[in-house]
């Protein structure tokens, strides 16, 4: 069946003008940023537009990695990103089973619930109930540390103690979502697996540990490499909405995302942040494609592509 | 009767269930406590809140905050009107588009449907960053407050559409093929026959996308200086973050800096902006679980 091009376009032509929004909508807010990308190269000039700015090489590149703040903000978003993946699923998953094992159907229902809920309000929603808890004068928790006598915390100056609040709120916002994937896993398990364990005289945590864990696998090795395609890409809202432009704090809270936004809308610097935001893109693209093949190696079916 | 493994068997489902209650009970209510933190803080009393802090419990009752809020509505009802339009406006051109791009990516006839498949996944692998799309947006399509800037840039979501498209991959080809036989073009397929059949994935996919256009701020963090253009967050977002706004209000209505219920505001309007969402939560919670468990987790 050889027929030309324009033939097939006429045949096909109703389903090409269904899929033609969507197509046209990923060109030009996808593709064409793409093309931007030489503005990592380019000294920009609002009144020249990106393809008349003139040449600069590597200039925009320079003082991200002179003054080291290259090595920081992106050991910052690695280091967040990989506590985020690794507590988050195994918080996510631990809940999972418990749910799964454990309790009546309305307690199991309303923790449930719970749980879900901080994965439907908003991060600024999320910057309001920080602000509530941490603010030096009024916080919750400061008004706790002061009934029993203690001495309030300066939480908002203080950058050591927001490694752990990010990654608190981190867990909080996604833990009851996550679950629900793990739990929809445990559910689909087939249960003369365990009835078969139960006549072996397995105990409950010998069936988690042997039959609930490794059925898993398949489900944690999605979720987490999913994740680790975005490890340099920091959750934006989580950071800006909780640390804001508090310079105070940038040395343990500033992730790529944030920089690049502050390079761009604060200081202006439009060549600059762009130069980070491809350092940034080239870092995801390649360990997508890293994980990608370490795991087509040794377990074939559970690559993405 | 009972045998021995059973006796063992409940020994330690007992210990796993104590566990179990404990730290699931423990981290539902970490869920929760924060919540009841900001609404007991937006039930308080200006200055209980300035005296003894934000606490579990309003140490003096007041719905100041509240009256404060609803005396002056005018830009919350803007806000609440702008977020509503682009929610609605958004979610269903949205979900119309995904659907359809989702239904000829999955039609077995079409030939092109792993080039295009491919044209939309790679976006998500590759993208030119914040910076090139910022300046397109601004300087070459002209969007800078304007409701363009809020309502496209959300509207499409390649995973949303290739989990659709897994979705329909479900519904028989059959039911295309006699269709076609019938002489109906695959546009009116589409609507009349695949469309009320995808309820339960549009339903999904439809919450998602609509939660997106609640919660967003990004864009009007970016895109929006016009005051007439704030979405709710936003509006929370430039009230937490100083009192600017607040102040806005108070000239309108020619109130004193010292009448201000500003602490117990923040917390009001948190519970305002979310409202909707949280009264809705109950009963949309089940689709998400539904949905999540249906299409997880491969596109």
């Amino acid at each position: 069946m050889k027929r030309g091009l324009l033939y097939r376009i006429n045949a096909n032509r109703s389903l090409l003008l269904m899929i033609a929004p969507a197509t046209l909508f990923f060109f030009i807010f996808n593709y064409i940023p793409m093309a931007g990308i030489v503005l990592a190269f380019k000294q920009f000039r609002y009144d020249l537009g990106i393809l008349n700015s003139p040449w600069v090489g590597l200039d925009n590149f320079k003082f991200f990695f002179l003054t080291g703040d290259a090595f920081n903000v992106t050991r910052n978003t690695l280091l967040y990103n990989a506590a985020f993946i690794v507590i988050n699923n195994a918080l996510q998953i631990v809940v999972a089973i418990l749910l799964a094992e454990v309790g009546s159907k309305l307690f199991r229902k309303t923790a449930q619930t719970l749980m879900f809920l901080p994965y439907f309000i908003s991060w600024v929603v999320v910057g309001a109930v920080a602000y509530n808890l941490f603010n030096y004068e009024f916080g919750a928790i400061n008004t706790l540390l002061k009934s029993f006598g203690m001495e309030p915390l300066d939480i908002y100056t203080t950058a050591e103690y927001w490694k752990y609040i990010l990654i608190f709120f981190s867990a909080w916002k996604v833990v009851g979502y996550g679950a629900v994937f793990y739990m929809a896993s445990i559910l689909s398990i087939d249960k003369e697996t365990y009835e078969a364990a139960d006549i072996d005289g397995a105990n409950v945590f010998q069936r988690i540990l042997h039959i609930t864990l490794p059925s898993l696998r398949p489900t944690i090795l999605i979720l987490v490499l999913l994740a680790i395609g975005g490890i340099f890409r920091g959750d934006f809202g989580l950071f800006y909405q909780l640390v804001g432009n508090n310079g105070m704090l940038f040395q343990a809270t500033d992730v790529i995302d944030t920089y690049v936004y502050r390079s761009l809308l604060v200081n202006n610097e439009v060549g600059m942040s762009a130069a980070i935001g491809f350092y940034q893109s080239v870092l995801c693209f390649v360990t997508i494609l890293a994980t990608n093949y370490l795991v087509r190696r040794t377990d074939r079916e559970n690559a993405l592509f | 009767m009972m045998t021995t493994t059973v006796k063992k068997n409940r020994a330690d489902q007992r210990i796993l269930d104590l566990i179990g209650y404990v730290f699931v009970g423990l981290v539902a209510l970490v869920c929760l406590v924060p919540f009841l933190l900001v609404v007991s803080g937006s039930f308080s009393s200006e200055s209980s809140i300035t005296r003894e802090g934000f606490g579990l419990w309003p140490k003096e009752f007041s719905l100041a905050a509240y009256q404060f809020a609803f005396q002056h509505p005018e830009q919350f009802i803007n806000a609440y009107v702008l977020t509503i339009s682009l929610t609605v406006v958004g979610t269903v051109l949205g979900l119309f588009i995904s659907a359809m791009t989702a239904y000829v990516l999955q039609r077995q006839d079409f030939q092109w449907k792993s080039g295009f498949a491919f044209y939309f996944y790679f976006t998500t692998l590759f993208q030119g960053g914040l910076v090139p799309w910022y300046i397109l947006m601004v300087n070459y399509l002209q969007m800078k407050d304007t409701y363009w800037a809020l309502l496209l840039p959300p509207m499409l979501n390649v995973f949303y559409i290739l989990i659709l498209r897994t979705f329909l991959r479900s519904i028989p080809e059959a039911i295309t093929e006699s269709a076609k036989i019938d002489g109906a073009g695959d546009f009116t397929i589409f609507v009349k026959l695949i469309l009320p059949l995808s309820k339960p994935a549009l339903a999904t996919i439809g919450l998602f996308t609509a939660l997106g256009y609640w919660n967003d701020w990004f864009n009007s963090l970016l895109f929006v200086s016009n005051e007439k253009l704030y979405t709710l967050q936003y509006l929370l977002y430039k009230t937490l973050g100083n009192l600017e706004g607040l102040r806005k209000l108070m000239e309108v209505s020619g109130m004193r800096v010292a009448e201000l219920p500003g602490e117990s505001l923040k917390m009001a309007l948190a519970i305002i902006v979310t409202g909707p969402i949280v009264l809705l939560y109950p009963f949309v919670q089940r689709f998400f679980v539904q949905g999540l468990t249906v299409g997880a987790v491969k596109g």
